[in-house]
């Protein structure tokens, strides 16, 4: 944090496209089989904007899975009989189906090692626990992933008039501000709703750099983010 | 077996298997193996310039188990678990939050969820490569390999015979006790998510004392 208060976060979002396909088809109650390509494309190119804005640093395959999205959606367009004269071709969303698919299995496995290393907190053994290194500095939200953040986050910015973003009315939040205000929240273990959090604000800005701050100060865990059940309201709380 | 450990008469009295495995488990705290335990007894023996005594993987096992039921009988809140192929002597579950709030700094980190699905990748599909990983992820798993092998959680098993050679990797004991596993088998529904069919192609187990070198290593974090 500089002196002047810039405070630059450029964070690093280790979720791929496949989560956030995944997260839109739960989160819309479709078919994994019969996916909606043209809303799902839509709302995928929402949250790719999303997180532009919010300067995040998303990994290059976001674009190729949009332009992937693209083309399965024109092919879509096509009557199915002006597709492919040879035989009968599959469905253009197959491929990205079966990969879908796949992941998702192996996102379920990983969900039980997780329960496996929660029980395994139970247990100690005379060595000393914490030989392990904190893991990376990939923002590990538990329970939380970050496109349940940009969801609530896009709700709030939505209920706003619009206005150019890329304009600032000599306003003057700086993400070292909202951090600070953010410690003070949630001092003591307090919780408050993320969603009531960003009710209060009237600004773009000030909802950029308070959602900006939240993520620095999950990365560096002085805050978590508690769902209790899928898409349910999320809770910050502070964890000094 | 009892004459074999009362043997050496002239010796001071030994203590029985069971009270030497009881003490080897707790001593050293993370999973012990019987050939571990094995070859500690030999050393023992040598260092005290005896035969080296004869003990089977069974009758270890059975010291072993004789020093869990003692535990689980006197109810004292320690126990003794199987895990990565060998045993933990470790703190009872339901006693848990009670040792969190002695030890302080017990919160133990927690691995991210991009850390979980490259280890549940690697723990179906061993050995894998790079590319396979990312394949299924659809993103680069670059820093999230190099934080797991810091950590121990997974190693370098050989190269694929692929083009470029690229390094294969594999889970570490200490992943099985990381996760309380005692093996991969104990991993759910391991037929659905293990290797495809011929997806092994170019995969030669590491010759007979074959190392991967700590350089080659390195090299190949670096590009």
């Amino acid at each position: 944090m500089s002196a002047r208060g810039e405070y630059r976060v450029r964070l690093e979002v280790f979720e791929g496209p496949l989560d956030l396909l995944l997260y839109l088809i739960r989160k819309n109650e479709v078919d994994i089989y019969d996916i909606p390509i043209e809303e799902i494309t839509r709302q995928y190119m929402e949250y790719l904007d999303l997180m532009r804005m919010l300067d995040l640093n998303i990994a290059g395959e976001f674009l190729v899975m949009a332009a992937t999205l693209m083309v399965i959606k024109s092919r879509m367009l096509l009557p199915p009989e002006e597709r492919d004269e040879d035989e009968e071709e599959e469905d253009p969303r197959w491929e990205l189906v079966r990969q879908l698919l796949e992941y998702k299995k192996f996102k379920e496995a990983a969900g039980y090692l997780e329960q496996r290393e929660a029980q395994q907190e139970n247990v100690f053994t005379p060595e000393e626990p914490g030989t392990l290194p904190p893991p990376d500095p990939s923002l590990s939200l538990a329970g939380v992933n970050i496109f349940d953040l940009i969801t609530v986050f896009n709700k709030a910015l939505k209920r706003l008039p619009r206005e150019d973003l890329r304009e600032v009315f000599g306003e003057t939040f700086t993400v070292a501000d909202k951090l600070e205000e953010l410690v003070q929240l949630t001092a003591k273990r307090r919780r408050l709703s993320l969603s009531s959090l960003f009710d209060r604000m009237r600004s773009r800005v000030e909802m950029v750099c308070t959602f900006l701050a939240l993520l620095e100060l999950m990365r560096v865990k002085q805050v978590r983010a508690i769902q209790e059940r899928p898409f349910g309201e999320i809770l910050i709380e502070g964890v000094a | 077996m009892r004459e074999d450990v009362m043997e050496a008469a002239d010796a001071p009295a030994r203590p029985d298997l069971k009270a030497i495995v009881g003490a080897l488990l707790l001593a050293h705290g993370r999973a012990l193996t019987a050939e571990r335990i094995r070859e500690a007894l030999i050393r023992a023996a040598e260092a005290s310039g005896q035969d080296p005594p004869h003990f089977s993987t069974a009758q270890i096992a059975e010291a072993v188990s004789e020093v869990r039921s003692a535990l689980e009988a006197a109810a004292v809140g320690i126990e003794v678990v199987e895990v990565a192929h060998g045993w933990r002597m470790q703190t009872r579950g339901d006693c848990g939050r009670w040792v969190r709030a002695l030890l302080v700094k017990a919160e133990r980190p927690r691995l991210s969820r991009p850390a979980l699905e490259t280890l549940a990748i690697i723990a179906y599909r061993q050995p894998c490569t790079r590319a396979e990983i990312e394949a299924v992820r659809g993103v680069s798993v670059d820093h999230v390999l190099r934080s797991l092998l810091e950590m121990e959680l997974i190693r370098i098993a050989g190269r694929s015979r692929l083009p470029g050679r690229p390094l294969f990797f594999a889970t570490t004991p200490k992943f099985l006790e990381h996760f309380g596993l005692r093996s991969l088998e104990e991993l759910p529904a391991a037929a659905e998510l293990r290797r495809r069919d011929s997806e092994a192609d170019g995969w030669h187990p590491p010759a007979p004392g074959e190392k991967v070198e700590a350089q080659e290593r390195k090299a190949e974090d670096e590009q």
